[in-house]
């Protein structure tokens, strides 16, 4: 089954790859988001979609569920994620940190039972994170056009590759039992969609255009983690404008 | 007697004007340690806050967090190479309600992460450096820290961000190119419109 995701991915890829080019003639909304008038669509069916369905769920969940509970599920989720972290700093050449991942994983696994336990951080272990989108863009890979896609979120095509990646080899997918193995997958997005919450709503205080404030975040936050938190500074044509001049020459403000 | 009054009174100002340069010449990694912690401890000690009491909140937020920021040049970094053609009307209406943004963003943010901690990383400054970044990391239970590092400068009274950078994403200049689309369709004032309409809102839950 597996097999066939590949070569129907290249495809995938290619099609985007050649209306990247395409739009590019046009007159294109930013060099980032070449398709923004498509993904601002796809972030209104989200936005629907979401605010009908998801959200609820997801508030839902929150309130009926105890703390400890809710705790008790991220980290059993976070755990599977240590393993891909660990798995991508191997691969980024980061056998130290990745050290710490696995360490993570075994003893959370075992003693944290299945990973419902957070023992790690408890005993000073620190938590990462990295993905496969961070890794391919360390080894180089462009992040391609931005893409927002609906009940998944923004993404790049370089991520959202990433994103499928782990899909096709996460340990869930090995669950046999069908029903069982898509209840998990429930779980995890409705757990997923909660931890969010909190950062939406700041995002829906901070933003005049929430799609734009949300893909700018975006798209900063994943160059800061390629970058190990120490991104180059862009050629940004506003970075020289008003800059240290600007505090003096202002009014001001009113105390 | 006189004599005694005026030594006082000499006494008196030499002990403010000692007070006043200490709370200036105070290091900035200090300085935003100082803020943290005392804001989150008047978080934690009152339900009001807890619950998220806007006009609570708010008031905090003014009276402690507020005098550490210099919002003029947060505004002037936000709006980018428009702020130089604003009148000084302009400037001063779009750092007012920038500040009110800004000060909503922070309630929301602090009454949903109060829970947090907060570790603060060594400073790297040299003497006489009158521009330097203070990092610090939030840690939450079961996620990954995330870090948020504050630009800072050197300012007569006292050291004050302009900046604030969470995970890589700079709360300030995230605004640009929005900024910039409202002052091309709508000028100026059109942005000044907007803000002013968007703070008008209630902030969400």
């Amino acid at each position: 089954m597996s097999r066939m995701y590949p070569p129907f991915h290249l495809a995938a890829l290619a099609l985007v790859g050649a209306t990247a080019l395409l739009a590019g003639c046009a007159a294109a909304p930013t060099r980032e988001d070449p398709f923004e008038p498509w993904n601002r669509a796809m972030y209104d069916v989200h936005q629907v979609v979401d605010g009908n369905v998801v959200k609820p769920l997801a508030e839902a969940y929150v309130k009926a569920t105890p703390e400890p509970i809710r705790t008790g599920v991220s980290n059993f989720f976070g755990n599977i994620d240590d393993l891909f972290t660990g798995i991508n700093n191997v691969l980024e050449g980061r056998g130290d940190q990745a050290g710490d991942d696995f360490g993570r994983v075994l003893l959370n696994s075992t003693f944290g039972m299945l990973g419902v336990l957070d023992l790690a951080s408890m005993m000073g272990i620190n938590k990462d994170h990295k993905d496969f989108g961070i890794t391919f863009g360390k080894w180089g890979a462009p992040q391609g056009p931005y893409l927002f896609i609906p009940l998944f979120g923004p993404t790049t095509v370089r991520d959202g590759t990433g994103a499928l990646v782990r899909v096709l080899i996460s340990p869930l997918g090995y669950i046999r039992d069908v029903p069982v193995r898509n209840s998990i997958y429930g779980v995890n997005y409705v757990d997923t969609r909660a931890q969010a919450l909190s950062a939406e709503s700041v995002l829906d205080t901070a933003a005049l255009d929430r799609y734009r404030f949300l893909r700018n975040a975006y798209l900063k936050n994943r160059r800061y983690q390629v970058y190990e938190g120490k991104p180059p500074p862009e050629d940004d044509e506003d970075a020289t404008a008003p800059a240290p001049a600007a505090g003096s020459t202002a009014p001001a403000p009113t105390k | 007697m006189s004599r005694s009054i005026a030594s006082t009174l000499w006494l008196t100002l030499t002990l403010a004007l000692a007070t006043a340069l200490a709370q200036a010449q105070e290091a900035p990694d200090a300085l935003v340690k100082r803020v943290a912690e005392e804001t989150l401890g008047a978080i934690r000690a009152d339900k009001d806050l807890q619950a998220g009491n806007p006009a609570k909140v708010k008031q905090l937020i003014e009276s402690k967090l507020v005098p550490h920021f210099d919002t003029a040049r947060m505004t002037a970094l936000a709006v980018g190479k428009n702020w130089r053609s604003a009148t000084p009307e302009q400037q001063k209406q779009l750092t007012e309600q920038f500040q009110t943004l800004l000060i909503r963003t922070y309630s929301n943010a602090l009454t949903n992460y109060r829970d947090n901690k907060m570790n603060y990383k060594p400073l790297r400054m040299n003497s006489g450096d009158a521009d330097v970044v203070v990092r610090t990391e939030v840690t939450r239970p079961g996620q990954a820290p995330v870090q948020i590092d504050y630009s800072m400068e050197k300012m007569p009274d006292g050291w004050k961000a302009y900046d604030v950078v969470v995970a890589g994403v700079s709360l300030v200049t995230n605004y640009r190119d929005e900024f910039n689309d409202l002052v091309r369709s709508s000028g100026i004032d059109g942005l000044i419109k907007a803000l002013a309409e968007k703070n008008k809102g209630p902030v969400p839950k």
